[in-house]
């Protein structure tokens, strides 16, 4: 990828930042994310909770289904493709989609490499649990990053610990000694730049998002007071027993992620959350896939 | 000593704010209505999506009070999203916002983010400007009394018009502070933008 490209793409995620992207499957559903203020949708065949109650072999959506969503909303549209499956992102840069998240959500095509996502035009968002995969994922041709969390579980502590993983370990390497940095760039398995780029500024160099296992508008605002700088929202709302209302407040709880009367005001009669499983009730850890 | 409030319910309203911190400007973020209860000299409408911030504008009680002060005058900046919102009328949306600029302006011109694009491009009275367009507008029409500050690939990708500064493209992208001291020549000689341009 040329690095004005490059540059664009990263900036695409800059427009999306202090916004919600959220999980459509139908045109319907996308229109109502819209309407309800989310700043992209992630189009795909079944949300995660699904995926995971379904089990099997989970791919990329229909083109046709992701293009129906395209046509209904104005707002950039998502759509996933399974880590490693270059094939797959070569599908979704022909249909023209504005965001791929190349996702451990779907089942690895590879259990070793990663897309070359620098051999793209259009841009990426990955998954990383702390700042090594970040950067390696960066040093790949990641434009956007997400904390993988646990996908279709409605439940927020993995997404803590991989946002506080991510703070610990950008903090580490700002209070380093320049010299320390090449040990460090060995350490993480990332080229020296990509360190020295989080020791000078103490940030990654692309936007990060929080993902994977928020379901209330207090998640959203947790992600956002832990740092993040904008919120995915997957199952969480077409999960829940009214999602244009749930999705309305998650978005007005992003926007003003500090003022607790506010969103104390939103979590009123949201209806049924999602169910949610726990951390010890499930089988199959998808942070786990790809490192 | 002058200050100014940047939209901040959704979008890139941090990079507008550390350009102005660059000059020396002190800043507030709008985020509900109790925030417009503080002064301030000028607005910037930063780049996000337009619907989201349009909705938010309206549902945390912003709008009207806004509208109405741009209405009087006061000075506002306004880059690709913002623009929609001071649009007049959109030419492939039944929705508008503030409508106190009058222009047509077409939304998501250039395609999805394969047509993202940025271009070196003339801006009057400020010379050649790194131009990001990021699934940018452009605009359509224009209504008497506006100005045309920038034109890319024939379509018109800047203006002005009385107290208001709109860009299709994204001047806070950049390192290119030019456009936002333009922005403060217009509130700090409390005048027209024909006068600056």
């Amino acid at each position: 990828m040329e690095e004005k490209r490059y540059q664009l793409n990263k900036e695409l995620a800059q427009m999306l930042k202090g916004g919600v992207i959220m999980d459509v499957t139908t045109p319907e559903q996308a229109r109502i994310a819209e309407e309800a203020g989310a700043c992209a949708v992630m189009a795909l065949e079944r949300i995660p909770a699904d995926i995971r109650a379904a089990g099997g072999v989970s791919r990329m959506s229909d083109p046709k289904m992701i293009k129906g969503i395209q046509e209904a909303v104005s707002i950039p549209v998502m759509a996933k493709c399974r880590i490693g499956h270059f094939v797959e992102a070569q599908l979704l840069e022909a249909i023209e989609i504005d965001y791929i998240d190349e996702s451990e959500v779907l089942s690895p095509a590879d259990d070793v490499y990663h897309i070359n996502k620098r051999g793209f035009k259009v841009p990426f968002v990955c998954g990383a649990k702390d700042l090594g995969e970040a950067l390696r994922r960066i040093n790949e041709g990641a434009s956007m990053i997400r904390t993988k969390g646990e996908p279709g579980t409605g439940d927020i502590v993995q997404a803590v610990r991989h946002m506080r993983m991510m703070n610990r370990d950008i903090a580490r390497i700002t209070s380093m000694r320049e010299d320390e940095l090449y040990q460090a760039a060995k350490e993480l398995q990332v080229p020296f730049d990509l360190v020295q780029y989080v020791h000078d500024n103490g940030r990654l160099p692309v936007v990060n998002f929080a993902a994977g296992g928020v379901a209330t508008p207090a998640d959203a605002a947790l992600m956002m007071q832990l740092g993040a700088e904008g919120v995915f929202v997957g199952s969480g709302i077409f999960k829940s027993g009214d999602p244009a209302k749930r999705a309305n407040a998650i978005v007005k709880a992003v926007t003003n992620f500090t003022d607790a009367k506010m969103i104390a005001g939103l979590s009123e009669d949201l209806g049924e959350a999602m169910v949610g499983i726990n951390e010890q009730e499930i089988n199959l850890l998808m942070a786990e896939r790809g490192k | 000593m002058i200050k100014i409030a940047v939209l901040a319910v959704q979008g890139a309203f941090i990079e507008h704010i550390k350009m102005l911190e660059r000059l020396g400007v002190e800043c507030i973020e709008l985020r509900q209505r109790a925030d417009l209860e503080l002064a301030f000299d000028g607005l910037i409408l930063p780049g996000g999506e337009s619907t989201v911030q349009g909705k938010l504008l309206r549902e945390l009680g912003m709008f009207d009070l806004l509208q109405e002060r741009i209405r009087d005058g006061l000075p506002v900046l306004a880059t690709c999203a913002g623009l929609i919102l001071l649009a007049e009328k959109l030419s492939n949306d039944d929705k508008a916002y503030f409508q106190t600029l009058p222009v047509t302006v077409k939304r998501n011109a250039y395609g999805r983010q394969l047509g993202s694009f940025s271009v070196p491009g003339d801006l009057e009275g400020i010379g050649t400007f790194p131009m990001e367009f990021i699934r940018a507008p452009y605009i359509e029409e224009v209504g008497h009394g506006v100005q045309v500050l920038a034109r890319v690939e024939g379509n018109i990708a800047a203006v002005s018009y009385q107290n208001q500064l709109g860009t299709a493209f994204h001047p806070e992208l950049t390192e290119d502070v030019r456009i936002h001291e333009a922005f403060l020549r217009l509130i700090n000689f409390n005048t027209r933008a024909f006068q600056i341009f």
